[in-house]
């Protein structure tokens, strides 16, 4: 039988390649300096949900709220298989904490209809905090099978998961429609594929438009554009506040019961250190040392 | 809004046994509690769990919320949530705190969504202190300071929640320190009756293997920590030599983990965990906030770093600017020739 499957994924600055060109000298972070990329875990939950589809049949809709940039996460998701993508971009999403963000997606989510399965990442690399699937399955009334590893049987209005933690395993079975959060050993992500690249290589949101035609100065203006794009699906649709049914107290900065009261700098308090000279006398004097002062030994 | 301001901590069990995170939470709320001139209440969910109430009266709680059912038994998200949120609605905590281990990381934010407030995860600080909003115009006193390093890991964030309460915070395991308990104190205990729905047990847990940690980074007196200066599973083995040798444990940072040179239960840091060991050695870590929040109070540091200006030196005490692929060996060796 198929599955509807809904994959909420998040475009992130890629924190993990953090260099010595991304610090500024007065200890800053040089944010444009980092390469906007697809959340790693994101891709675990998509691949999930495609290889569902692969088996059971059934369609993948991916959901992404972001600023208009976000679009290439979508573009991505089109060139490994998804059926289906929305931009959720609006200033009044912006400053969203974790509750604001779940708020916003349960409100996308229920827009999109009926669906069996929600995807989503543990955790974004960015913040690190693995609320938004919780958050997002309480808000949608869902079970929730967080550090979700595999699927082991999905059949009729059930699914059997297998748990992954540092420490241990856990298998659960649970009445669809559900929640999974996917951590990252679950599957190797597919590669977009060379055909489907082609085919959404026009993909994209009307800001992005002016680009387009650009590089495809054959293409015409914005309105002819618009008119090829809708006609053959590939425009990305972009949802804003007034496309949802939100209250809008709840969105972005003013929903959001976090506020952050002050952000501090680092300063590194100087440690008396000692310099140690990498050569065998060096070393030998700071054993000597450490022996001495019963660190050692 | 309760006049109460009392500060609870979700009990974390299994095994017969509390864990390690939730004592060191008892610890922490006990300080805040005492600023705030309130309570501390544990919730202490279970099968057969009234054993662990001593324990927790001794680590810090005045008062135990026990629910005990079979339902209870293992941990399942709704059961739990359904048990907790009664409970916070019910009696309106100012503050409260969970691990944040694989149950508080499912549960917090389940719990959090629907009561509706804020929640600040892996929070490496929690502090008392005034808030004014500026916006509003107005002075909050007495909030709970969330301190965690943000984006990056180049600053370090204070996050307050000024108007929802519970002030939720989920902590790591190491992060806080745990007091010795009193066998004297005192406590009252309230057992609760859940009131569970049909759609609450849409789960059902078919088997749950934990095996116990391989790894005893927390309790190592010494530990030797490799990070993105390691180039290889060739270099990673000296720092387990060096680490056998010194008769400690392997560490890493969180790039040595996603480089896959070894596994994630040595991570130290913000997301891994926080160690104060005898003698920490970080050989090619350069040292962002997120390592050095779970390492800078290990009480000698040596740093080994081909770049003079990575952050780590600036919290070592023993400054190498080396290549660790030289500095290791000749540590291994003058150890051993030492050994004779």
């Amino acid at each position: 039988m198929p599955y509807h499957s809904i994959v909420l994924v998040k475009q992130v600055p890629d924190t993990r390649s953090v260099s010595g060109d991304v610090i500024t000298p007065d200890g800053t972070m040089n944010r444009s300096a980092l390469p906007a990329i697809f959340n790693p875990e994101d891709l675990n939950a998509l691949e999930m949900a495609l290889q569902v589809k692969d088996q059971h049949g059934g369609t993948v809709t991916v959901l992404t709220m972001g600023p208009l940039q976000a679009a290439e996460v979508l573009r991505q998701a089109l060139y490994r298989g998804a059926d289906r993508v929305v931009l959720l971009s609006d200033r009044k999403f912006a400053g969203a904490d974790t509750q604001a963000t779940s708020y916003t997606l349960k409100c996308a989510v229920e827009k999109l209809g009926a669906f069996d399965l929600v995807f989503c990442g543990r955790q974004a690399i960015d913040g690190d905090t693995a609320q938004v699937g919780p958050q997002t399955a309480e808000k949608l009334g869902l079970p929730q099978i967080t550090y979700a590893e595999a699927i082991l049987s999905l059949e009729q209005d059930e699914i059997v998961v297998r748990r992954a933690f540092d420490l241990g395993i856990e298998l659960v079975k649970c009445k669809l429609p559900c929640l999974l959060t996917v951590v990252g050993s679950a599957n190797q992500p597919r590669p977009p594929s060379a055909r489907k690249r082609i085919a959404y290589k026009l993909a994209c949101v009307p800001a992005e438009y002016p680009r387009l035609l650009q590089q495809w100065p054959d293409l015409g203006d914005e309105a002819s554009l618009d008119a090829l794009l809708v006609q053959q699906g590939l425009k990305i649709p972009v949802w804003n506040a007034a496309d949802l049914p939100v209250n809008e107290a709840e969105l972005g900065l003013s929903g959001s019961p976090t506020q952050v009261y002050k952000v501090n700098y680092v300063v590194l308090e100087g440690t008396e250190s000692k310099d140690i000279s990498p050569t065998p006398e060096g070393i030998r004097a700071l054993i000597e040392e450490l022996v001495e002062e019963y660190i050692v030994g | 809004m309760s006049e109460a301001r009392n500060v609870w901590v979700f009990i974390e069990q299994g095994d017969g046994q509390v864990a390690d995170v939730s004592l060191e939470l008892l610890s922490k709320a006990c300080e805040l509690a005492q600023h705030l001139g309130s309570q501390v209440w544990a919730l202490l969910c279970g099968y057969q769990v009234e054993g662990l109430v001593e324990t927790v009266i001794q680590h810090g709680a005045d008062h135990v919320l026990l629910a005990d059912h079979p339902e209870l038994e293992v941990y399942r998200t709704l059961p739990y949530c359904r048990v907790a949120v009664g409970l916070v609605k019910q009696h309106q905590p100012y503050i409260f705190l969970i691990g944040a281990s694989p149950v508080g990381r499912d549960l917090a934010p389940r719990i959090a969504s629907a009561v509706r407030v804020g929640l600040t995860a892996d929070c490496t600080d929690l502090q008392i202190g005034d808030f004014l909003y500026k916006k509003e115009n107005t002075l909050y006193k007495d909030l709970l300071y969330q301190i965690r390093p943000a984006f990056g890991g180049n600053i370090i964030a204070t996050i307050v929640n000024p108007k929802t309460r519970p002030q939720m915070a989920s902590v790591r395991e190491g992060v806080m320190r745990r007091r010795t308990p009193d066998p004297s104190r005192q406590g009252t205990v309230e057992a609760v009756r859940p009131g569970f729905q049909p759609q609450d047990f849409a789960l059902q847990v078919l088997s749950h293997e934990m095996r116990p940690p391989t790894v005893r980074l927390k309790d190592a007196p010494v530990i030797v920590a490799g990070g993105a200066g390691v180039d290889g599973p060739g270099e990673f083995e000296l720092i387990q030599d060096l680490a056998n040798l010194l008769g400690g444990e392997v560490g890493a940072s969180r790039a040595a983990v996603d480089a896959g040179l070894v596994s994630r239960e040595h991570q130290v840091g913000q997301t891994g965990l926080t160690v104060r060991p005898r003698l920490y050695i970080a050989a090619g870590i350069s040292g962002a906030v997120q390592h050095r929040a779970g390492m800078d109070k290990s009480n000698k540091i040596i740093a080994i770093n081909t770049d003079p200006t990575a952050p780590i030196f600036q919290v070592a005490h023993y400054k190498i600017v080396g290549d660790l692929a030289e500095v290791l060996p000749l540590l291994i060796k003058t150890l051993r020739e030492k050994a004779k």
